[in-house]
């Protein structure tokens, strides 16, 4: 049973990906323009422009370029970045991609690593103490942060740790060579600003859940049973309520990769999104397509660890009848 | 005899929104010696759970003390302090609450829930914890207690988890139980067992108990003292034995008139024919259904078998068995919920589409559904007038100044005051929100009213003026009824005929009179003697009957070949009745037994 399960959910996983590599490729194919025209640019005449489409291998149907592109990405070969092809130094995506996903993942795992204990432990908290002064202060906080928009949280901490008191570079531009205190500081601002955004929604699922969990009968016989309150949250209540809190964790870390374009932009951090964005303004197809299958196997992978741990801490579905 | 546990002028209030407190409980006092069971009775809003939680020092969220003592062993729990309290809380007194379904936590093992308290407080080790659990589920009769406690709530059955649920309290040794209701949502032939379990249990360990229900017959078998609650006061309190033959007080004697007699010939509605037509306004003709069905048509999982059903208009079938043996599952086919794999299911002479989606707004019309929990049955967003609106707006076309007269008339017919239509379902009694349930199938004008355990949430008092309602709404309107319950003496009070089912096979079918005098079949023996009866000791004799010895409580299997109560048959011929299945017999009057036995081997 438990098997089954696993298995279909790699099998939806795995048409997820397929289906989404159809939509980008077709989507990318939308896109006004092509590399072939930019990179000419007011030199392309007729005879020269349709000579760069054939060595692009623009001039294929496009159900042969979708395979011939699926065959590469499976085999691991993103193919070449098609800006500077023409000037002749073509770079490979994956050389351009790597640093960028090291970095971006140098972001999301730092901003992972603190943001998910403090906010599973606020959301405990104020699902301990519900109505209390601490509690109110949680929930009207973190209701608060999730109504602003991430730019303005980053603008806002810029204007006050690097404008004001000046602790904090305003960017967060890597050279590639710094090391310990230094990254930390280039990556303190940036961190934050995620952290704060990422951590309000888990506090208020967690404490939802927990909330939600407290009220039900077996809670209410574990306090007649004179177990301990924190005995109560954290055996009796939290192990009911992991399927929903690692679903919105999982979906909040797949949004780290993918969708922090805003703050990347703003503190000049050289990661993913970034990237994607400048490869759309250049047209720049392989590297878009690239990045969007990056993003997209980010958040079926998440999902599909999410699924396997809120099936693992079900006994129902662990031990079937 | 020293007491155990005083409760002196005990007042409990439930803060309101306005911070003023509504009383509760208003001074109410009893004792509960050692080795006693002391029953605290009476319909829900009488505060019976809240007085019996005080012993506990605890209160249910939104209510307070207001005001008097709970000394357990003369020291007061109300005023104790929270560390000494939890120390007391399952290790001095436990509590057994009403659905162990509900309250054992589904992602921890049995095991480590029976022993957590008694381990949590140090009064054993681990594995000491353990044995004492084993030793336990032996003498509570729970199957395989080594490895029991490896298992998951969701593995074992629902009369076992409330037998489990006794060992987690009696864990950790408590001088003193208090039960909630513990036998409430069980089969008849599940609480016999429980109710003995329970019993011989707490004799063994010598402990005290309070015993929290609102059926007097299960009291009466387990209680030395009885306190009768109305409105949160005492209205009687005395030995079981005085409470139970000699009744002084008005409140107790409507308690007492509204414990239904046990099933027996001569109730019933005989053969109502006010509204006989030619064909029989419903029938149910060689129906096999069941769930997850495969690409051949079958199903994994047969729960019914050939079954046939037919009433007359203008009558009421009853359909009982105990859980799992198909009597919902059968509404649902009727209803269209679940198409059959074979068979049909005709009304007035015709052929009615086996699946809901497929029905015409004429047949969906003409068969209505009254489900269990109007709670869940009933939008809380809407008000009386808009839920009984939407059927005759849909069905009948009403609309205006129609529509809002139709709706007086409902409430009218379900004896409600009119002003109900302007309010919500929360602001209705469980017993007015059945009302408005049935209410609600009414106004679509139905032929047929399915009624699935209409009656079973409701107190003893509210459900037999439900009773009488259905019965005067059968002689009024017409509508043939479909009652479906697992307590017989519902059914024996209100149907014409009775249809016994079990394992989804029909055992016996016939006029309420006939199925309920002898010649019985086995199983509707078993189910008529496990009925408590008012009277103190029948617990007792009931337990020395050939059907204890063979084995009451059982899980009903769904067997493919022979008689599926073959295992708990006391009548069990070998290699017959488990290889072939049963002949059916007619006894004349359309009374049918399904039996491989002849007339004259019946018990009687």
């Amino acid at each position: 049973m438990i098997w089954r399960a696993l298995f279909g959910r790699l099998c939806i996983s795995v048409v997820t990906l397929f289906v989404v590599s159809v939509l980008i490729f077709i989507g990318t194919n939308l896109l006004p323009g092509d590399v072939a025209q930019i990179l000419l640019g007011q030199m392309a005449t007729p005879d020269s422009l349709a000579a760069l489409q054939a060595k692009l291998g623009m001039d294929q149907a496009a159900h042969v370029r979708y395979f011939m592109w699926l065959r590469d990405v499976a085999t691991g070969d993103l193919g070449f970045s098609k800006a500077g092809l023409g000037a002749g130094n073509a770079t490979p995506i994956v050389q351009i991609i790597e640093p960028r996903i090291f970095n971006t993942l140098q972001l999301t795992s730092m901003v992972a690593v603190i943001a998910i204990p403090v906010a599973l432990f606020l959301g405990l908290l104020a699902a301990m103490h519900p109505g209390t002064r601490l509690d109110r202060t949680i929930t009207f906080s973190t209701l608060n942060l999730i109504s602003v928009p991430d730019f303005l949280v980053a603008t806002f901490l810029v204007l006050v740790f690097a404008v004001y008191l000046g602790w904090l570079p305003s960017i967060a531009y890597l050279r590639g060579d710094e090391t310990g205190w230094g990254l930390i500081r280039a990556l303190a601002m940036p961190t934050l600003t995620l952290m704060i955004i990422v951590s309000a929604q888990i506090i208020r699922m967690t404490r939802a859940t927990v909330l939600n969990v407290m009220s039900s009968p077996y809670v209410e016989m574990a306090i007649l049973k004179g177990v301990p309150r924190r005995r109560i949250i954290l055996r009796h209540a939290l192990l009911n309520a992991i399927g929903p809190i690692v679903n919105v964790i999982a979906l909040n870390l797949a949004w780290l990769v993918g969708g922090v374009v805003i703050v990347e932009q703003i503190f000049a951090y050289p990661g993913l999104a970034k990237l994607m964005i400048d490869a759309v303004l250049v047209r720049d197809l392989p590297l878009v397509q690239a990045c969007a299958m990056i993003f997209c196997a980010s958040y079926v992978v998440l999902i599909f660890i999410a699924d396997m741990a809120s099936i693992l801490s079900n006994p129902r579905l662990r031990y079937p009848k | 005899m020293s007491i155990l546990l005083e409760v002196d002028d005990l007042k409990i209030s439930a803060r309101k929104d306005d911070d003023s407190l509504l009383p509760i409980v208003k001074g109410v006092s009893f004792k509960v010696a050692r080795g006693e069971v002391v029953a605290l009775i009476g319909e829900s809003g009488s505060g019976k759970t809240t007085i019996a939680l005080s012993a506990l020092g605890y209160t249910k969220p939104g209510l307070e003390f207001d005001g008097g003592e709970v000394r357990l062993e003369g020291e007061d729990v109300i005023t104790m302090r929270s560390d000494h309290l939890r120390s007391l809380r399952g290790q001095r007194v436990a509590y057994l609450a009403q659905s162990a379904a509900a309250t054992f936590n589904p992602a921890l093992t049995i095991g480590e829930q029976v022993t957590e308290s008694s381990v949590l407080h140090g009064i054993l080790s681990k594995e000491q914890a353990h044995e004492r659990a084993k030793v336990l589920y032996q003498a509570l009769e729970l199957p395989d207690p080594e490895r029991l406690g490896r298992r998951y709530p969701h593995q074992v059955s629902g009369g076992q988890l409330q037998r489990l649920m006794a060992a987690m309290a009696l864990c950790g040794k408590p001088d003193l139980l208090v039960l909630d209701e513990p036998t409430t949502a069980l089969d008849v032939t599940t609480q016999i067992e429980v109710l003995k379990s329970f019993k011989s249990v707490i004799k063994q360990e010598g402990s005290s108990a309070i015993y929290v229900t609102h059926d007097l017959s299960v009291v009466a078998q387990i209680a030395d003292h009885i306190v009768v609650l109305y409105a949160g006061e005492v209205q009687e309190y005395g030995t079981a034995e005085q409470i139970v033959s000699h009744p002084t007080h008005d409140y107790t004697r409507r308690l007492m008139h509204a414990v239904r007699p046990p099933p027996a010939a001569g109730q019933g509605d005989k053969t109502s024919s006010e509204h006989k037509r030619q064909a029989p306004a419903l029938e149910v003709r060689n129906i096999t259904a069941g769930y997850g069905r495969k690409r051949d048509g079958t199903t994994m999982v047969t729960v019914l078998r050939s079954v046939n059903v037919s009433i007359e208009r203008g009558q009421s079938i009853g359909v009982i068995g105990e859980s799992g043996c198909g009597k919902s599952t059968l509404a649902r086919v009727v209803a269209g919920l679940l198409p059959p794999t074979e068979g049909e299911v005709l009304l007035d002479g015709q052929e009615l589409n086996p699946a809901l989606a497929q029905r015409s707004r004429n047949e969906l019309q003409k068969v209505q559904f009254v489900f269990q929990m109007a709670d869940t049955a009933l939008n809380p967003k809407q008000r009386i007038d808009r839920i009984l609106g939407r059927p005759l707006e849909f069905y009948l076309g009403l609309k205006g100044k129609e529509k809002r007269q139709r709706v007086g008339e409902l409430l009218e017919m379900v004896e409600l005051p009119p002003e109900f239509a302007g309010r919500y379902p929360e602001e209705l009694s469980g017993g007015q929100k059945q009302r408005v349930n049935l209410a609600r199938a009414l106004a679509a004008s139905p032929e047929v009213l399915l009624c699935d355990e209409v009656i079973s949430a409701l107190d003893s008092i509210v459900g037999a003026n439900v009773i009488d309602l259905l019965r005067r709404l059968r002689q009024q309107t017409g509508v043939s009824f479909v009652f479906i319950s697992h307590d017989l003496s519902t059914v024996a009070s209100f149907a014409d005929e009775i249809v016994v089912l079990y394992a989804g096979r029909v055992v016996e079918k016939g006029s309420t009179d006939r199925v309920l005098s002898p010649p019985y079949h086995p199983y509707t023996r078993l189910l008529i003697s496990s009925v408590p009866e008012l009277r103190v000791g029948w617990l007792e004799e009931a337990m020395q009957t050939q059907e204890a010895q063979a084995g009451i409580d059982r899980l009903v299997t769904l067997t493919e070949i022979g008689c599926p109560f073959f295992d708990r048959c006391p009548l069990a011929i070998k290699d017959t009745c488990d290889q072939e299945a049963p002949p059916i017999r007619d006894l004349g009057e359309g009374h049918l037994i399904s039996c491989h036995r002849p007339e004259s081997e019946f018990l009687h």
